[in-house]
């Protein structure tokens, strides 16, 4: 996961001389009162595999169906290749959808749905075939084609829609949710093969989904949305590592939320004084905070050791008691609550089998994380 | 389930049945009657359905009323639809709530009053009454009810079918014949269907809008009738009602046979 922006790796939106495939510039989008998009601009770049990510009705659902041309933007313009797309049909644009409920056609066989787009695209008839037969193989339906969508499982109808979308090889793939409807293992299973799929053919993707992990998988860059606002837009490691908001970082996986007043020592270095009786949490912090600001202090369960001595080398040392324990196999996470009240969650790695463990309910255990552990927010 | 035999469930079983079919049965018996007085019984007999083949009269009306059902009907389905389809999927307009209201408001019309402003209308524009004018009037009072019909499976259908068709290159008239009407089909057939013998049956609207060279067959019926029942309408009534039965049971066997292949289409997906 470790990514630095360098030659090597595909980091379009680092590099200043690349040109954004799509660029919104101050879109919103209303219904009635309701503002679903709120002055966006947001760069898409060409090969990404890009995840809107939020809540449902934070607006990326809205998005998509902005650039698949079903809803046009109350304003602002919409750029595809240098191209303003607002007056252009949903049927004219280079622009494919694959829906969530895959809507695909009940009345034609796995291979017409395939060939429904190519039929009404400029390609010669006597290409068809060959095509078809293309996405067939890319999605190991070969087996399949003459079935009709009632005739296959649900996996296997993900598929279909899948080689649908992409048969007319659009500039830009739209998933909408694309894997909600799978099982759990059929959708790890999938999500792989999207990504497969992706790379191989080189098409740039939008996925919407609300499965916060499932866009951390696929997703070149995810985009954390609330309120139609974008919270932030970045690399799936940036994002969980370093958030920008306490938004940010309660959406994306588990985290326990501090808040104190900031105490600057030398340069990049915090105290954050929490509550009475206990050591300020040193943490890292850049330049430009001052004094007495309240902030968030911000650090993921599994940043912090569970011992029963005090650690001597450890940055930040608080005791506490464990009050709960949730045991997911691989790992177990201990809720611990503080002598000030808070609840600090800590997750550990189940390295030993169960019966060897070493705390219990009620025991009294020492919480250590060190100075880059967590990080400083002030929204 | 019980499936325990019952006094009260077969009492009732009977005497609904009983309550609707006595009647026609009692028409279709005395229709093999041999004697020509209705109400007497003389021995089985076939001649009055021989004597309707040779009746004239009778297979001008029947031809008419075939003519003006397939024509009318068929013209009320395609105006019906597209009536249904603006309705449901044409967004906001201006005065749309009213249109929907509007659209059934011919159902609850009394088809006299109906039957009479269109005889009024078709004598202001000065057109001559003849089947065009029965053709016109059922297609009028029809149309609604295919529009019914098909909007209320227009409401239930998955409109991201057609955005589908919109996104993979359809024009929007493309994406309705290609998608919306195959999978609408069943209800704008059973449209087609209702407005068929909504005309078939229909007397009063056509009395007002028929003129004296095209008479339907229930106007002839009805007409016969009052001079006295004759074992002819009973011999034709028959002959409707078998076609009417025959109709019935064969959609009901295929719709039977489709949903049991599909059930065991999807069963055998889950399995896989």
């Amino acid at each position: 996961m470790a990514q630095s922006p360098s030659s090597s790796v595909f980091a379009p939106w680092d590099d200043p001389t690349k040109k954004p495939l799509i660029r919104f510039e101050g879109v919103t989008k209303r219904f009635g009162d309701f503002t679903a998009v709120d002055n966006l601009d947001l760069h898409i770049y060409e090969r990404e595999f890009f995840a809107l990510l939020g809540p449902s009705g934070c607006g990326k659902t809205t998005i998509m169906r902005i650039l698949a041309g079903f809803d046009p933007p109350s304003e602002g313009t919409v750029w595809l290749d240098d191209v303003n797309i607002a007056p252009v049909p949903p049927n004219k644009r280079p622009v494919n959808m694959m829906f969530q409920s895959y809507a695909l056609f009940p009345h034609l066989s796995v291979y017409d749905n395939i060939a429904f787009g190519l039929k009404r695209s400029p390609m010669p008839k006597s290409e068809i075939d060959g095509r078809v037969q293309e996405m067939l193989r890319l999605t190991r339906l070969e087996k399949f084609a003459r079935r009709k969508p009632h005739q296959i499982s649900g996996g296997q109808r993900q598929r279909v829609a899948l080689a649908r979308s992409l048969a007319k090889a659009p500039k830009l793939l739209l998933l909408d949710e694309p894997l909600g409807a799978l099982d759990k293992k059929l959708r790890n299973d999938t999500q792989f093969e999207l990504m497969d799929i992706q790379e191989k053919t080189g098409t740039t993707f939008v996925i919407v989904t609300h499965d916060q992990e499932e866009a951390m998988t696929v997703a070149s860059r995810v985009a954390v949305m609330d309120n139609g606002k974008l919270m932030q837009v970045a690399t799936p490691d940036r994002i969980y590592e370093a958030p920008n908001s306490v938004y940010v970082a309660d959406f994306i996986g588990d985290v326990n939320i501090i808040e104190g007043n900031l105490r600057p020592q030398e340069p990049g270095k915090v105290l954050i004084d929490w509550t009475e009786g206990e050591a300020p949490i040193r943490a890292e912090a850049n330049g430009g905070l001052t004094e007495g600001t309240r902030v968030s202090y911000a650090v993921r369960p599994e940043k912090i050791a569970v011992s029963a001595e005090r650690p001597d080398d450890r940055a930040n040392v608080v005791q506490g008691k464990i009050i709960d324990i949730a045991y997911l196999g691989n790992i177990s996470t201990y809720h611990v609550q503080l002598p000030s009240g808070h609840m600090i969650s800590a997750q550990m790695t189940n390295s030993r089998r169960i019966e060897r463990r070493d705390f219990t309910w009620e025991d009294t255990v020492w919480l250590s994380w060190t100075d880059t552990a967590g990080i400083v927010l002030t929204q | 389930m019980i499936r325990r035999f019952s006094w009260f469930n077969a009492t009732s079983l009977t005497l609904g049945f009983a309550f609707l079919y006595m009647p026609m049965i009692i028409l279709v018996i005395y229709s093999f009657n041999a004697s020509k007085l209705v109400t007497v019984w003389a021995g089985f007999s076939t001649k009055w359905y021989g004597e309707l083949l040779r009746n004239e009269a009778f297979l001008d009306a029947a031809w008419v009323t075939l003519k003006v059902a397939v024509i009318s009907s068929s013209i009320a389905t395609v105006l019906g639809t597209m009536a249904a389809y603006v309705l449901v999927r044409g967004g906001r307009f201006a005065g749309r709530t009213l249109f929907s209201g509007m659209i059934y408001a011919p159902l609850v019309m009394p088809e006299v009053i109906t039957g009479l402003s269109l005889l009024l209308l078709f004598i202001a524009v000065g057109l001559d009454r003849g089947v065009i004018t029965i053709v016109l009037a059922h297609t009028t009072f029809s149309m609604c009810y295919v529009s019914v019909v098909v909007s209320s499976r227009l409401v239930a259908f998955d409109r991201s079918l057609e955005e589908a068709a919109l996104d993979l290159g359809c024009t929007p008239f493309d994406a309705f014949m290609s998608v919306t009407l195959p999978m609408i089909a069943p209800a704008v057939i059973s449209g087609w269907l209702l407005a068929f013998t909504l005309s078939l049956d229909d007397l009063v609207i056509a009395s007002f809008t028929s003129g004296p060279s095209s008479t339907t067959l229930p106007i002839k019926i009805f007409s016969a009738v009052r001079l006295g029942v004759s074992p002819e309408i009973n011999a034709l009534s028959t002959i409707m009602i078998g076609i009417v039965a025959v109709g019935v049971i064969a959609a009901s066997l295929i719709s039977k046979t489709r949903i049991a292949r599909m059930t065991r289409d999807e069963q055998a997906a889950q399995q896989q």
